[in-house]
């Protein structure tokens, strides 16, 4: 791999770890290069640059490079998704009812990639700005942004998935080496898969939520998305870990090394295969790309094994209850009192908080509070929000039951390549139904893994999933990196593709 | 019996907010400390910033446990946090964190005294449950035009919530109540009990019915942080349902404030859908878990109940009920009143003197048992001494006197009590006359002296031996054992 | 099950939103469609299933996750000007809302 500062967009992580402590190129200068590189951007991935902050973060970077006090990342830049709050930063979440927000504290997982928490020390790398996403993580497209859409950097006319799209199209378009995403039902896979890149959303609790701003508490996992597996592991590796103190839901495990664990051969590793996956839905270009992938999984040794998830399809009633449920009492926190936007013209209270909250959300985040408010609310309660929670267990059952019969899962991550910017604009039903493979996995707090696996209709990426048993993401990490190791569909970037 | 108002029955519950005593917040870090500038009590999960999740404090979870042991509650193994969704400037996360299908204590009973009239009646009042929950913050309305101030220091502390069956049947009633419930919260430690400062506020259900009928609606008088106003709120609300049924109007569910100033209840500004709470399980909170040897824990740890307390005083002090309910209405009371009887070895004296002379002088002097000038032990050496004969009970009143003013500081020894007890005996020269010989002279002298009372006695009229016994110590100068010029007048006299 | 105009305005209000009529009319149909999806859910048999509330709970031979408790010690120092930067309106510290009538 090349090591020259007109290609620092083009190194992996570790590549990039190196140039930096080899001297090759100060931190300032890695920073300076993929600022120009945003400022040139046409996708609309970032929504918050600040290269002062970003220059003095490099500058700190510079001065531990010298006396060898940095992190493993020391110097090395990664953007945010803009759920996740920043001091340095503005934090929006996508929305106009967040305009200008600055928050007191960073996010766990920032601080993690940044300087560290506590006692613990960070990987010290430098955030290059807040990266665009539908608004409150509520969307598959990032259309539902406050600010702008993003596009994809295959196909300027074509969504880049979401609900991290910003996250997606800045690594595919080489903004930055790597981003932050978060995943509730899918928003992690299936923007990766659209935009070509390798993401992966880790087992629920694995991450700390500290700092993430909510969206369905029960089902909001942080996680990496990279350019390959290898990166990814760097990154998951310091993003997990309990976050005891600040986080409830956080599991007490401990970290993981997972760039340790990528030299498995995928020989005898039984793959289940759901037929659910696989059903009429599934648009052609995605499944002869997905059969091509588990042929060459099969060729390195891996076994092909028939599942089923019989409970596929009504993941998707019951995660369109319980997000919104959850989601329509954690955005009741943004009233125009404490922080955040409020209404010029009101008469009273009440026209104080309903006047703000109608200017500052959009209409998907109003349509998911209105339904979440629905199904919680007296005599609805047991009929939607319960029978939800409890087809929700009988889903994670069915994932025991097939792992009872394979190591890992593997699939499409979405039954379409990304589809055009409007496509969905009149249907907001199409892209609930389009997040049927991703669901599942959500719901049952399982780790999943979206792999570029080659491309579709109009040369448009397709991600494979890749979905395993609780706290399994070694495996998963390792599969995905045996794969990588033999093809090059993740090298690939639209520079040499289409033009932006 | 309950007793009617106007033919009524009067059906009262109470739900209780009790602030726990935690040095930091339910949820958060911060501190709980009263009196603070607005807002630097409230750090950024009290204030619900973007990205804030609860963590909760083991200091509340204990608090519960000690009240659910104290009024003999099941404690739930397994208890679930709930979120009650609405809008409220001093809610900052537009829902509070509480505890709705399944609380951590369940069941329970709180006994105590009240005057029903001229009698002493004891109630038991049956609790449906207690569970954990944050404060709100606070809104000032004074200092702003069309506006309202908001500080959030008080938003997450922790309060224990208190209900009970609709089981009391008058104010006073509810009254005895509450000031019982106060003492077992302040008595275990788990509040402060400052209801000035807001850490124990009754919310009240009323409602009438005439007897053997259904139950009748019911209107709740929030926040009542005194005794005093529970007692006025109760009796204008009864009066004014009352009223509002007899002239032809049906009771509406409302939720009433009382003012202070008017003695009156008012509706509030009616909340629609207030009722619609949308509760469901926090998903930032996994269900809290008490296992069994915690509670054991506890128990073993902490201090003697006050009902505990009260029954061993009957059993081993052989005191009356009453006596016993009342020496254990705080922790000092009971403490002084057992260290006296065990020095003076006369139990019910002392339980005389501590429900009598002694409260008395503390209620006048606005002070506490635990900083009372006279010492528990040298009120026990004064009852000994009165009852050895050295002094009367009066002039042992003397004696108090001039140990609770005197500067020097009291002894907790007995020997040293004593000691200072004699003191003041000697100083004022209080010692009753226990010689027989100085006083059958002194009686002789007397009978002499009033024949008229002698042969009045004699005829029937028992005034005139009184007379003769004021005589006599009049003349022994209030030093004779009145029991013995009784006994020694009535066989001269035989 | 059908929703109406009317129970769009009370879940409206109670979510405190201010839709205008459009808004309104286009959030009925919308969610209506929505719930023609969701229907589904009623003919699942779910007799005797522990609803999930919480992910964890389905872990293999993990007992179900209890809530963790921290120490009862401040920590948090006072931090009210970091904290009331972005508030729309303060003043002497407290946060100004319109007058709240009970």
């Amino acid at each position: 791999m090349t090591n020259s500062t007109q290609e620092l967009h083009l190194q992996s992580l570790s590549e990039l770890a190196s140039t930096l402590h080899s001297k090759k190129a100060s931190a300032v200068e890695v920073a300076q290069h993929f600022l120009k590189r945003i400022q040139a951007d046409k996708t609309g991935a970032f929504l918050d640059v600040n290269a002062e902050s970003t220059l003095a973060q490099a500058r700190s970077s510079d001065a531990r490079l010298t006396t060898g006090t940095g992190g493993c990342l020391e110097g090395v830049p990664i953007a945010h998704k803009d759920v996740f709050v920043t001091r340095d930063f503005v934090t929006t979440a996508g929305s106009k009812i967040l305009t200008n927000y600055r928050s007191p504290f960073d996010a766990t997982v920032v601080q993690k990639l940044a300087h560290g928490v506590n006692s613990q020390s960070g990987a010290g790398m430098v955030t290059l700005g807040k990266l665009n996403c539908d608004e409150f993580a509520m969307g598959s497209g990032n259309e539902n942004s406050a600010f702008h859409p993003v596009r994809n950097p295959w196909d300027a006319t074509r969504v880049p998935g979401g609900s991290s799209g910003g996250s997606a199209a800045a690594v595919a378009a080489r903004l930055t080496p790597a981003a932050t995403g978060t995943d509730t039902g899918g928003s992690i896979r299936q923007p990766a898969s659209f935009c070509g890149i390798t993401g992966i959303k880790p087992t629920y609790g694995r991450a700390s939520r500290y700092g993430m701003i909510a969206y369905a508490s029960s089902l909001d996992q942080a996680g990496p998305m990279a350019r390959s597996a290898e990166d990814c592991a760097l990154l998951l590796s310091a993003m997990c870990g309990p976050d005891l103190d600040r986080d409830s839901t956080s599991l007490d495990v401990a970290t993981e090394n997972f760039s340790a664990k990528l030299t498995q051969s995928v020989k005898g590793l039984c793959i289940g295969i759901p037929k659910e996956f696989f059903g009429e839905g599934l648009a052609t270009d995605v499944r002869i790309a997905i059969d091509a992938a588990l042929k060459i999984l099969e060729t390195q040794g891996a076994q092909l094994v028939p599942i089923s998830l019989p409970r596929t399809e009504l993941s998707i009633p019951v995660y369109y209850i319980i997000a919104p449920a959850e989601a329509s009492s954690n955005l009741s926190r943004f009233d125009g009192v404490k922080f955040g936007h409020r209404a010029k013209d009101y008469t009273d209270l009440v026209s104080m908080y309903k006047q703000t909250r109608a200017e500052g959300f959009g209409e998907e985040v109003k349509r998911r509070i209105m339904t979440g408010a629905y199904v919680l609310s007296h005599g609805y309660y047991d009929a939607y929000y319960l029978q939800a929670q409890k087809i929700r267990r009988m889903i994670a059952d069915d994932f025991q039951q097939a792992f009872t019969q394979c190591d890992v899962i593997a699939g499409p991550v979405a039954p379409s390549v990304a589809w055009t910017l409007g496509h969905n604009a009149s249907d907001p039903l199409a892209d609930y139904l389009a997040d049927i493979f991703t669901l599942p996995a959500s719901l049952a707090g399982l780790p999943g893994m979206s792999v570029p696996v080659g491309f579709g209709d109009a040369h448009m990426p397709v991600g494979m999933q890749l979905i395993g048993n609780y706290l399994q993401e070694a495996t998963l990490l390792n599969v995905a990196h045996q794969f990588q190791l033999a093809t090059d569909f993740h090298m690939q970037s639209p520079q040499r593709g289409a033009a932006l | 019996m309950s007793k009617l108002v106007q033919g009524y029955e009067v059906v009262i519950g109470f739900e209780t907010h009790t602030q726990l005593s935690t040095q930091s917040k339910i949820f958060s870090r911060a501190s709980t400390a009263f009196g603070a500038e607005p807002n630097t009590q409230a750090c950024a999960v009290d204030l619900a910033l973007p990205g804030t999740l609860p963590v909760m404090n083991v200091g509340a979870v204990e608090r519960a446990i000690e009240f659910g042991l104290a009024v003999n509650a099941h404690i739930a193994e397994r208890s679930v946090f709930a979120r009650k969704n609405y809008f409220y400037p001093d809610l900052p996360k537009g829902y509070q964190i509480s505890q709705f299908e399944i609380p951590v204590v369940q069941g329970g009973e709180v006994s105590f005294f009240f005057e029903e009239g001229k009698e002493t009646v004891r109630k038991t009042v049956r609790l449906v449950r207690a569970h954990l929950e944050e404060d709100a913050g606070k809104s000032l309305h004074e200092d702003f035009v069309g506006q309202s101030g908001i500080d959030l220091n008080r938003a997450g502390t922790p309060l224990l919530e208190i209900v009970t069956e609709p089981d009391m049947r008058s104010s006073d009633e509810a009254v005895a109540y509450a000031k019982e419930l106060h003492k077992i919260v302040t008595w275990i430690g788990i509040c402060d009990g400052n209801m000035q400062e807001g850490s124990f506020r009754c919310d009240a259900n009323v409602s009438v019915r005439k007897p053997g009928a259904e139950l009748g609606t019911r209107r709740e008088i929030k926040n009542l942080n005194s005794f005093k106003f529970m007692q006025q709120a109760i009796d204008y609300e009864v009066r004014w349902q009352i009223e509002q049924i007899e002239d032809g109007h049906a009771i509406q569910q409302a939720t009433v404030l009382f003012d202070p100033d008017t003695g009156e209840t008012r509706a509030m500004r009616t909340k629609e859908d207030a009722a619609d709470y949308r509760y469901f399980p926090d998903p930032d909170l996994p269900p809290l878990c008490v296992a069994r040897d915690w509670v054991e824990r506890v128990k073993c740890e902490m201090a003697e109940l006050p009902r505990v307390m009260a029954e061993r005083f009957v059993t081993q002090y052989k005191l009356p009920e009453y006596d016993a309910t009342t020496l254990t209405q705080s922790k000092a009371m009971a403490a002084y009143f057992e260290t006296a009887a065990q020095v003076c070895e006369q139990p019910k004296l002392a339980s005389n003197w501590v429900m009598g002379e002694v409260s008395r002088r503390l209620n006048t002097n606005d002070g506490g048992f635990d900083t009372i000038p006279v010492s528990a032990t040298q009120l026990g050496a004064l009852i000994a001494r009165i009852h050895d004969n050295t002094i009367s009970n009066n002039a042992a009143k003397d004696v108090f006197d001039a140990l609770w003013n005197d500067a020097a500081t009291s002894s907790t020894d007995k020997a040293a009590a004593l000691q200072q007890v004699d003191a003041v005996i000697d100083a004022k020269g209080l010692k009753q006359m226990n010689d027989s010989g100085a006083l059958e002279a002194i009686i002789d002298e007397v009978l002499a002296a009033n024949p008229d009372n002698v042969t009045q006695y004699r005829a029937g009229k028992d005034k005139a031996f009184n007379a003769l016994v004021g005589q006599a110590m009049k003349a022994s100068k209030g030093k004779a054992n009145p029991a013995q010029v009784n006994e020694m007048l009535k066989k001269k006299l035989s | 099950m059908s929703l109406t105009t009317l129970d769009i305005q009370r879940i409206a209000n109670l979510a405190r939103l201010a839709l205008q009529p459009a808004e309104e009319a286009r959030m009925l149909d919308k969610i209506n469609d929505f719930f023609g999806i969701v229907e589904q859910i009623s003919a699942v048999d779910t007799t005797g299933v522990v609803p999930m509330a919480h992910p964890v709970d389905a872990m293999r031979n993990s007992p179900e996750m209890a809530l963790r408790l921290r120490a009862d010690t401040v920590s948090e120092p006072n931090q009210r000007e970091a904290n009331q930067q972005s508030a729309p309106a303060v003043e002497n510290g407290l946060f100004l809302v319109p007058k709240v009538i009970e």
